[in-house]
């Protein structure tokens, strides 16, 4: 009965991870869900911006701000990389940082030299292990990401830009399609790509409190602060799927685990019952 | 009825307000505006404060931002307020603290490098008193 014993511990302890996974899968669940409603009620914001932002171009076409203008000689690029701050969430994070890797070789194989602002725990133990410049981090954003701890690590980014010393910004995060599906999306932040919305009709101008170089500029950085605050709300909702599709596969695992070891004890008791039987027979048979 | 404007009130982290008013009264950067249907479209800076909003059917709401932008068509007042307290020193701040967090992230693959060396090193010491043992076993035979 010793053998039987053991599968018998085996099998609790199986019982309890698998407890531990389902919770965790319940949980990234609900989460899911808030974290989906964060990203709606953040996205009327950035679609006034960029209407605003529209209207501008269009009102002051010869006024040419340098986060529109493309740069002839890169020689450095920005990435902001947005990872999750916990792990157990299957190969989200891994999957991304192997793409950029494969990025930053190529940018390396053209000569060009690679800074990264990293948001989130993940992303700080995976890059501080290469060689690469790390200009900001942010990390423990919670469950409620706010747009206050993002401005710090944007802004050395955009004062980055300014000043020349770096050409080109990319943003990157896992775009959240649908609980299965999570793609690895690198967007280009600046210089921002040119607008696509259809010419406006009838020409007219805004009113301008003070001027509009300074308000324009105003309005880009706060777009793209949201664009970032966006990424990382659709970063979380990947998070929260990823994870919910990891435990569950979890949970599923230890299912199959548990259904074989009781296999294995109920053939180990019932080999000890027949053992006993025929010793006892066999006892019985030499009296 | 009197005619309206839309009025949108957002924020990045969530929406505020959207919905018909007879005027709005906010605090721009060059002075005190009141924006009734049909303005002429503007764009301004905010400065921290009330917004007012005065429904068509009477009264009133309001709401305090804490500094944003503002633009006007003759018919959708937009409100972008931050959600953050912004100035450029606090900006400022912010970079810097974030270049720290960076800095101390570095720091930590020093940490991480002491601990491989000790590892090593006791892993080393651990394999020498495995010798030392040995020896002594097979002096007493």
């Amino acid at each position: 009965m010793s053998g039987s014993k053991e599968i018998v511990g085996q099998i609790k302890s199986i019982k309890n991870t698998r407890k531990v996974t389902r919770a965790l899968e319940m949980v990234s669940a609900s989460k899911i869900r808030k974290a989906q409603d964060r990203m709606q009620a953040s996205r009327p914001y950035a679609r006034m911006i960029r209407q605003a932002i529209g209207h501008l171009a269009h009102a002051n076409p010869e006024y040419k701000h340098p986060f529109t203008q493309q740069r002839e000689d890169i020689k450095r690029v920005g990435y902001v990389i947005i990872s999750s701050d916990r792990g157990l969430c299957g190969g989200l994070n891994n999957n991304m940082f192997r793409q950029l890797l494969g990025r930053f070789r190529e940018h390396q194989e053209n000569g060009q030299e690679v800074s990264l602002v990293l948001i989130g725990k993940k992303g700080q133990q995976f890059f501080k292990r290469i060689k690469v410049e790390i200009v900001a981090a942010v990390q423990d954003l919670g469950e409620q990401p706010q747009l206050e701890k993002l401005i710090g690590s944007i802004k050395i980014m955009l004062d980055g830009y300014r000043d020349g010393t770096m050409d080109e910004i990319f943003l990157c995060y896992n775009d959240f399609v649908n609980t299965m599906t999570q793609r690895v999306t690198v967007d280009q932040l600046l210089p921002l790509p040119p607008a696509t919305d259809e010419p406006m009709l009838k020409y007219w101008d805004y009113l301008y409190e003070p001027d509009p170089e300074s308000l324009l500029d105003d309005l880009l950085v706060r777009y793209i602060e949201s664009l970032v605050y966006n990424a990382t709300l659709e970063n979380l909702a990947s998070e929260h799927a990823a994870r919910m599709v990891a435990m569950k596969n979890a949970s599923d695992n230890a299912n199959n685990l548990i259904d074989e070891l009781n296999l294995a004890y109920n053939k180990a008791r019932q080999a000890a019952i027949t053992q006993e039987i025929s010793e006892i027979v066999g006892g019985a048979a030499a009296v | 009825m009197a005619s309206t404007i839309q009025c949108d009130i957002v924020s990045a982290e969530a929406e505020i307000f959207s919905g018909a008013a007879s005027m709005v009264v906010i605090t721009g950067e060059e002075g005190e505006l009141g924006i009734a249907p049909r303005h002429a479209p503007l764009l301004t800076r905010i400065k921290p404060g009330q917004v007012r909003v005065m429904l068509p059917e009477g009264g009133e709401e309001f709401y305090y931002v804490s500094g944003g932008m503002l633009e006007v068509q003759p018919h959708v007042v937009t409100v972008l307020a931050d959600t953050a307290a912004r100035a450029a020193d606090l900006d400022e701040a912010a970079a810097v603290k974030a270049k720290e967090e960076a800095e101390r992230a570095l720091s930590d693959r020093s940490a991480d490098m002491e601990m491989a060396q000790a590892q090593a090193q006791l892993a080393e010491a651990v394999a020498q008193l495995a010798a030392l043992e040995r020896l002594r076993k097979n002096l007493k035979r």
